[in-house]
């Protein structure tokens, strides 16, 4: 009887099972297919078509008539504009993404030390700049820079100090721009090292205390080699973002005084859009790709090592 | 030699307490700094929508004598707000907003909830390579491919309408969502969907019946995540839309409102902040999601 069923199983088994088996894994993989189809399509048609579709823009001439190879890219090398461009975006990236980072940082660590009760509220408080439209805020800060009526001035002048020209003098509306950016992003910073925080292990900091480690030793040996990743990830992922910053520039100087404050996206905006010459807006944009695809690079690289920690 | 001693001893008992003393007050000081930084912070963090909310209600004659403290309000006046909720073209803005940010909502959740479903569960040929592809074009700022786009949606015949818009804008949403669902479905246990399997589940069915349910809030996130964004665009409407009766709020108020010389102060900070409430409404009811949505990017997936 079980020697039967046993042999019936081994003969029968293997050919309907196989057979069910491979349909299924067919019609499994044709069902995937099918519901990923339209995110292929979004990021073949709408990212990676439109991205090849630049660079083949980027090598024509102004009436897209004809193809003059790297003609556009020397034009760019030739002018003063560009490279003030080039000097502005990497300074107004860096300072303003090292900013955020320590603004970020700092009050992630003071919402931490502060009861659990309370976290809630002064989060909500804090998080406010990031979820108003940057567009937006930005017009707000516009008309607080305002040079007749600045309200900054105003509380500036209690304290005794010359009014600012915010948006008038170059090195100042430079500066202008990061403290909004600055304004803007901290607070995503601060969730992110928060979410953090919290997921470093107590007992890490109960150990560091019976070894006798001192408030800054904690800092320097637990905290930030367990925050390490999410440190390097937010931090590359805010540099990509600031890099290709545009609202904040177009808003508050829309490039001027004399073209000083002008970073990659504005000024390809300017050139290629508002000027009418697309190839060579088009070439300008591409110049933010080769410190983007770094940037990817290692934020993929940490996001992929973290997930494997988690795992 | 005793005295010594037992000086020392003395010292060493003081530096005990003393240091008992010094961590307690350490302590005290420590949430004194936390307070004293998280005050400050506020009133920076906040001061630019106050000033904006208190400049939207002087009046145009109070802003334009620039006496005296500008954070005060002397005559407050809801006229710059009246002004705009009988200004056809502010209220068509607010449509156009609430149309395209609607549609792309919906088509993203729609692609991003069935890819996600798809890489996260039905392992096939290149699901790997296609779910480290969507992380990738995530990172792709849209001012890197508003002039090619610029170039298609003018081929396409789609400048000056929001359903131009509406076609770029899920390359903004659309790869954050997928990836973020995918993070969701994949934290669903397996035996979940084994017992629908032996139930005898279709994949559809699996989908909408357990998988959905069980990633309600990262689902909630991903809306909020695809609505905020959509709201706030600016770089697609500002490069694409050019008459004014095409434009979303962003670009509407940056460019309608700001006008020439003559800048209505109140009714573009007004504007500003009509414009600003949705997502901040949403934000203040559904805070928990919005953060978990904001920090699923790097922690999960």
């Amino acid at each position: 009887m079980s020697a039967d069923t046993l042999s019936v199983d081994t003969r029968l088994a293997p050919q309907p099972g196989t057979g069910s088996l491979r349909r299924f894994t067919r019609r499994r993989s044709t069902i995937a297919f099918l519901m990923t189809l339209p995110l292929l399509l979004v990021i073949v048609c709408l990212v990676a078509y439109p991205a090849a579709y630049g660079v083949y823009l980027s090598t024509l001439n102004r009436t897209m008539e004809r193809s003059i190879g790297l003609g556009n890219f020397e034009i760019l090398f030739d002018t003063d504009t560009f490279w003030n461009v080039v000097w502005q975006s990497c300074i107004f990236a860096i300072t303003a993404v090292i900013a955020k980072a320590l603004i970020g940082f700092w009050l992630a660590h003071m919402l931490h030390h502060i009861p659990t009760k309370g976290q809630r509220k002064w989060r909500g408080m804090l998080l406010v700049p990031w979820v108003i439209p940057p567009a937006l805020s930005t017009l707000g800060w516009w008309w607080m820079y305002d040079p007749s009526y600045s309200s900054i001035n105003y509380l500036i002048s209690i304290v005794g100090a010359p009014p600012v020209p915010w948006l008038g003098e170059p090195i100042w509306a430079r500066a202008a721009i990061i403290i909004v950016n600055v304004w803007v992003g901290a607070p995503f910073f601060m969730i992110m090292y928060l979410a953090a925080l919290k997921s470093v292990p107590e007992q890490l900091y109960e150990a560091a205390a019976i070894d006798g480690a001192t408030g800054f030793q904690r800092l320097r040996y637990v905290t930030v080699p367990m925050m390490a990743n999410i440190i390097s990830i937010t931090v590359l992922f805010s540099l990509i973002v600031t890099f290709a910053n545009y609202d904040i520039v177009r808003v508050l100087t829309n490039g001027g005084p004399r073209d000083l404050t002008h970073v990659f996206a504005s000024y390809a905006f300017q050139v290629g859009i508002l000027s009418g010459n697309i190839p060579r807006g088009a070439a300008v944009s591409l110049f933010m790709l080769p410190i983007l695809a770094v940037c990817a690079f290692f934020v993929l690289r940490g996001v992929t090592r973290r997930n494997k920690e988690q795992m | 030699m005793s005295a010594a001693t037992a000086s020392k001893d003395v010292a060493k008992g003081s530096g005990i307490y003393s240091k008992a003393g010094s961590l307690s007050s350490e302590r005290r000081w420590a949430l004194w700094t936390a307070y004293a930084s998280l005050i400050l912070a506020t009133i920076i963090f906040l001061a630019p929508p106050v000033y904006m909310f208190i400049t939207s209600l002087k009046g145009s004659a109070e802003i334009a004598n620039m006496q005296g403290n500008p954070w005060l309000v002397r005559n407050p006046t809801a006229e710059n707000y009246t002004a705009l909720l009988g200004n056809t073209m502010f209220l068509r803005f607010f449509l156009n907003s609430f149309i395209i940010t609607g549609l792309v909502v919906l088509i993203t959740m729609v692609i991003s909830v069935l890819a996600a479903f798809a890489l996260a569960r039905m392992r096939f040929f290149g699901s790997q390579f296609l779910a480290t592809g969507v992380f990738l074009t995530y990172l792709v700022p849209d001012t890197l491919l508003f002039i090619p786009l610029y170039q298609i949606v003018g081929g396409l015949g789609l400048l000056n309408s929001i359903w131009g818009l509406v076609l770029v804008y899920p390359t903004l949403t659309v790869p954050f969502c997928t990836w973020i669902m995918i993070g969701y479905f994949a934290s669903i246990p397996k035996e979940l969907d084994e017992a629908a399997l032996i139930d005898g589940a279709n994949w559809m069915q699996m989908l909408t019946k357990i998988f959905i349910p069980v990633a309600m809030p990262g689902i909630i996130a991903a809306t909020i995540f695809a609505f905020t964004v959509s709201w706030a665009a600016f770089v697609y409407p500002t490069a694409f839309v050019t008459t004014p009766d095409q434009m979303p709020l962003t670009i509407g108020i940056v460019s309608q409102l700001v006008r020439a010389d003559t800048f209505a102060w109140g009714q573009i900070m007004a504007g500003a902040l009509l414009a600003a409430l949705p997502p901040v409404v949403i934000y203040a009811f559904l805070m928990d999601y919005y953060i978990a949505g904001l920090t699923a990017g790097a922690t999960k997936g």
